[in-house]
C-alpha cells in the first residue's frame, strides 16, 4: 500500500491513448482467453499486468507496442495524464490474471473463468468508455481498510 | 458455444453500465449535506461559492479537472476553488459521502453545498451552476 500523502513533486506524464490501446488489447486477449480456456493467453496477460503495474505501464508489452507502432502514425496533440492512474489499474489487472493462471494450472474451472471475466469487464469499461478504475476504486478501498 | 453466449451477455451488461457511467459523469446534480466548516478543508471560502474538488493519487481526470475549475474560477473574485487530497481528509470524505474521485462539490459562503459533479464535470454545467442568478 501507497503511504498517505505520498505525492511526487511532479508526476511522469504519459499520452492518455496508450492506456486505452493497451486496455483494447486487453480486452481482445481476455475474451479470447475466456472462449478457448487458453492457458498461455492468460500467462500473455499476465506478463502485461505485471510488467504494466510493478514496473512501467510504458515498457510492458502493449505499452512497446502504442509507442513502436500506433503512436508513429497517429496526428495531434495530446494533453498528458498522470502515470500512476493507468499503473494502478495494470496492479488490479494482476491480481486478477494471476487467480486465473492458478485456476488454469489447478484445472480449477471457476477460479479461471471468473477473474478472467471480471478483468474483461474492466477493460471494456476503460477501453469504449474511458473508464478509470483508479477513481472509482481506490478511495473506497480507502475508506473501508483506513481509519 | 456456452461460453460465447456469456461472453456476450457479460458484454452486454458492461455496455450498459458504461452509456449510464458516460451520461452521469461530471453533470451537477442537486446535493444537500452538513455543511463544510473552513477547518475542515484547511481554506478560507469563497465570498459567494467554493468549488471544492476531491483528488485522489490513482485519477487520471483530477488533473484535468483541477486545470478546468481553476481556469473558470481564475477571473471570479466572488467564487474559490478549493483541491483536497481525498486519502488525507479521510474523515470529510466520510461525511460527505465521497466515493470516487474527482467529487466537485458547490458550496454556498457558508459551507452549505448546493451541487455536486461526479466525476470530471463539464465545462458548461459548471459555468451554469456559478452563474448568479438574478430574479
Amino acid at each position: 500500500m501507497t503511504k498517505v500523502n505520498e505525492k511526487p513533486a511532479i508526476p511522469e506524464l504519459i499520452d492518455p491513448r496508450g492506456p486505452r490501446v493497451t486496455a483494447s488489447i486487453t480486452l481482445i486477449v481476455l475474451g479470447a482467453a475466456f472462449l478457448t480456456h487458453s492457458t498461455l493467453l492468460v500467462l500473455i496477460q499476465l506478463l502485461q499486468f505485471t510488467i504494466g503495474g510493478f514496473v512501467t505501464p510504458k515498457k510492458a508489452p502493449y505499452g512497446l507496442f502504442y509507442r513502436k507502432v500506433v503512436q508513429p502514425r497517429l496526428n495531434g496533440s495530446f494533453i498528458g495524464e498522470d502515470i500512476r492512474g493507468p499503473q494502478f489499474a495494470q496492479k488490479v489487472g494482476f491480481i486478477f490474471a494471476l487467480l486465473a493462471t492458478i485456476g488454469a494450472f489447478t484445472k480449477i474451472d471457476l477460479l479461471f473463468s471468473i477473474p478472467v471475466i471480471l478483468a474483461f469487464v474492466a477493460a471494456v469499461l476503460n477501453a469504449v468508455f474511458d473508464y478509470c478504475l483508479g477513481c472509482q476504486i481506490y478511495l473506497l478501498l480507502q475508506r473501508i481498510t483506513k481509519r | 458455444m456456452k461460453s460465447a453466449l456469456t461472453l456476450v451477455i457479460v458484454l452486454a451488461l458492461t455496455s450498459l453500465y458504461g452509456i449510464w457511467f458516460r451520461i452521469n459523469r461530471g453533470t451537477v446534480k442537486a446535493h444537500t449535506n452538513p455543511a463544510v466548516t473552513e477547518e475542515e478543508i484547511g481554506a478560507t471560502f469563497g465570498s459567494r461559492l467554493t468549488l471544492l474538488q476531491f483528488s485522489s493519487a490513482f485519477c487520471t481526470p483530477c488533473r484535468a479537472t483541477r486545470a478546468l475549475l481553476g481556469d473558470i474560477t481564475k477571473g471570479l473574485h466572488d467564487v474559490k476553488h478549493v483541491d483536497i487530497d481525498a486519502e488525507s481528509h479521510l474523515e470529510l470524505v466520510r461525511k460527505l459521502d465521497i466515493r470516487s474521485t474527482p467529487t466537485t462539490l458547490i458550496l454556498d459562503h457558508r459551507g452549505v453545498e448546493v451541487g455536486r459533479a461526479v466525476g470530471a464535470p463539464k465545462r458548461e454545467q459548471v459555468v451554469d451552476a456559478i452563474t448568479p442568478m438574478d430574479i
